[in-house]
């Protein structure tokens, strides 16, 4: 669906200082699929979803939409291409002295669609993204969340195939942003768009990737499914990320990890001593990126599992009479970067 | 009083709408000719959506050059224009030459500054939608900025005001060359004072409309 081949940004400085904000980034989306791009700030997240859509010229490399090469299109295809590729923001970008309903309108309006038509498609976006009540509000009088849902509404009108997300919930809270990563879920699923997610927060990406990049200092370090970052990240930007606080993962060999994956139970840490209780086993935690919304535990886990086999099978018993889903890590080297 | 109170009211009535003329046509050429102006300044800036150095540094100097020109010693350089367009060098419409010649560049960097405010992301997010510069220029810019551009517009036509006053220097018509003739040629000293008054109560006329207005269309404060 996209492709990017040795994509490379450099940016030049105030001092003529160059910057590789991109170095030889080579990545393919899949159809479909939900795609994680995740790194610290300055990691060069943003100027390479920009260069997907070509808000940036890639100094370097080509960029593919399905198989038309954007970065050889002329400036008027290439406004017909981004029609097919919708962007939402950390800052939203609404225009403010717009109505919501003529927000979402803009992107048809100037594509040519009639007024009328483009009423009713942005109709029916307010119902998608739960709005209705909001059409004539302006920006101003509507709520972070409800900012991006209007922006999201936005980024759908003209159909497209991909949905870009840069740090699109970084601006929210807790609650928010899980609405917001809800509804970009049900979007993918129901209007099957392709969505790209960039974000610095593991939690975004543990709740709706289907897979991730992990990038640092312009390159991509590794890229693979959501499951295999947690369980076995290889290079250490993908360590520091997943347990933010520590880094706690030992070198070598281990009996082996599990991840576990809470979704809204009602709290992490009674279930662990529960669990630790009804095992026998002790187990090690090596890192927790949980948080608590309204009672409810969300996030992940991850624990060393004992060597001793029946302590294993006693958790994982456990694990699913509680309906705790979690998925078992190798006893892979962890190699650094 | 000076005069009889019935020629000083006709004196003075003629003055203010031959004011109101000047100031009025000038500031809507001044805008005709400084709205284009302040845009292309504005979009072919570095990071602008049409960045052309050579066309901004081309406007840049031009603008300041008019700009950094005393009014005065323009309205003086100007006479051979003036009288080459409206055949004369007297009287109102003969003001409005120089006053356009003044205005226009210090509107266009009343507009670009408008502009500037417009949110560099809601640009972005309309490039992103496949927006031309054409469109971003219409339905993005222009419109994000018009409480801003309302603002620069009452700033604008009390600055003309003022300098269509100074126009009665070199024969130009209006309050302001009631204000000469009478109160510095003939020491009326009451009916320059009168006159300076009405000219502060139509600023303050503008100044409240037009701020009135802004808030009115600003949609990020009111309703
Ligand atoms: N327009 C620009 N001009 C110069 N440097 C830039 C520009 N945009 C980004 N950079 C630099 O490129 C690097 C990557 O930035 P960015 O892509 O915004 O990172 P991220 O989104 O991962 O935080 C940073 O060092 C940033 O300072
Ligand atoms: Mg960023």
């Amino acid at each position: 669906m996209i492709k990017l081949e040795n994509v490379s940004k450099e940016f030049e400085t105030r001092g003529k200082k160059k910057i590789d904000a991109v170095n030889d980034v080579s990545l393919e989306i899949n159809t479909g699929e939900i795609f994680g791009i995740i790194g610290f700030s300055g990691a060069g997240k943003s100027t390479l979803v920009r260069c997907i859509n070509l808000l940036e010229q890639p100094t370097k490399g080509k960029v593919f939409l399905n198989d038309k090469e954007l970065t050889a299109a002329s400036a008027k295809e290439l406004r017909q291409e981004r029609r097919k590729i919708g962007m939402i923001f950390q800052q939203f970008n609404l225009l403010a002295q717009k109505t919501c309903i003529d927000n979402i309108t803009f992107p048809l309006i100037i594509s040519g669609v009639s007024k009328k038509e483009a009423k009713e498609r942005a109709k029916e976006l307010l119902k998608l993204v739960d709005l209705e009540d909001k059409a004539k509000a302006y920006p101003e009088q509507l709520s972070g969340g409800q900012k991006q849902r209007v922006a999201i509404a936005r980024a759908l009108a003209t159909k497209p195939e991909v949905l870009l997300c840069d740090e699109a919930t970084s601006a929210l809270d807790p609650i928010t942003t899980r609405s917001i990563l809800a509804l970009l879920k049900k979007i993918n699923e129901e209007l099957k768009v392709t969505i790209v997610v960039i974000t610095h927060e593991m939690r975004v990406v543990e709740q709706i990737c289907d897979r991730v990049a992990v990038m640092s200092e312009g390159v991509i370090k590794e890229v693979g499914t959501v499951k295999d970052i947690f369980l076995n990240p290889k290079s250490e930007t993908a360590r520091k990320l997943i347990l933010p606080e520590r880094d706690r993962i030992p070198n070598g060999k281990r009996a082996g990890i599990l991840r576990l994956a809470f979704d809204g139970q009602s709290s992490s840490e009674p279930i662990i001593s529960e669990l630790t209780l009804e095992s026998g086993a002790y187990v090690n935690i090596l890192g927790a990126n949980t948080e608590d919304i309204g009672g409810k535990a969300y996030g992940q886990m991850l624990i060393e599992l004992p060597a001793d086999n029946e302590a294993v099978k006693k958790i994982k018993a456990f694990l699913d009479k509680r309906q705790i889903h979690y998925e078992e890590g190798g006893n892979a080297d962890v190699t650094a970067d | 009083m000076s005069l009889p109170i019935d020629t000083l009211v006709e004196l003075l009535k003629g003055g203010l709408l031959e004011s109101l003329y000047m100031t009025i046509v000038s500031t809507i050429i001044a805008y005709i000719i400084g709205i284009p102006l302040g845009i292309i300044v504005f979009v072919t800036d570095t990071g602008g959506i049409l960045k052309n150095k050579p066309v901004n540094f081309i406007f840049g100097v031009i603008i300041n050059m008019i700009r950094s020109i005393p009014f005065l010693i323009l309205l003086v350089a100007m006479l051979p224009v003036t009288r080459a367009i409206v055949g004369t060098t007297i009287g109102s419409s003969a003001t409005i030459v120089p006053l356009v010649a003044a205005a226009a560049p210090f509107v266009a960097r009343m507009v670009e500054s408008s502009l500037k405010e417009v949110s560099p992301g809601v640009i972005e997010a309309a490039k992103a939608m496949g927006a031309s510069p054409i469109q971003i220029i219409t339905r993005v810019l222009l419109p994000e900025a018009k409480p801003s551009l309302t603002v620069g517009f009452t700033i604008a036509i009390s600055t003309i005001l003022g300098y269509s006053a100074m126009a009665g220097f070199v024969g130009g018509g209006g309050l302001g060359a009631i204000a000469i003739n009478y109160g510095y040629y003939r020491y009326k000293t009451d009916i320059m004072l009168i006159t300076v008054a009405l000219l502060i109560i139509i600023v303050q006329i503008f100044q409240t409309v037009g701020m009135f207005i802004a808030n009115k269309i600003d949609k990020r404060t009111n309703n």
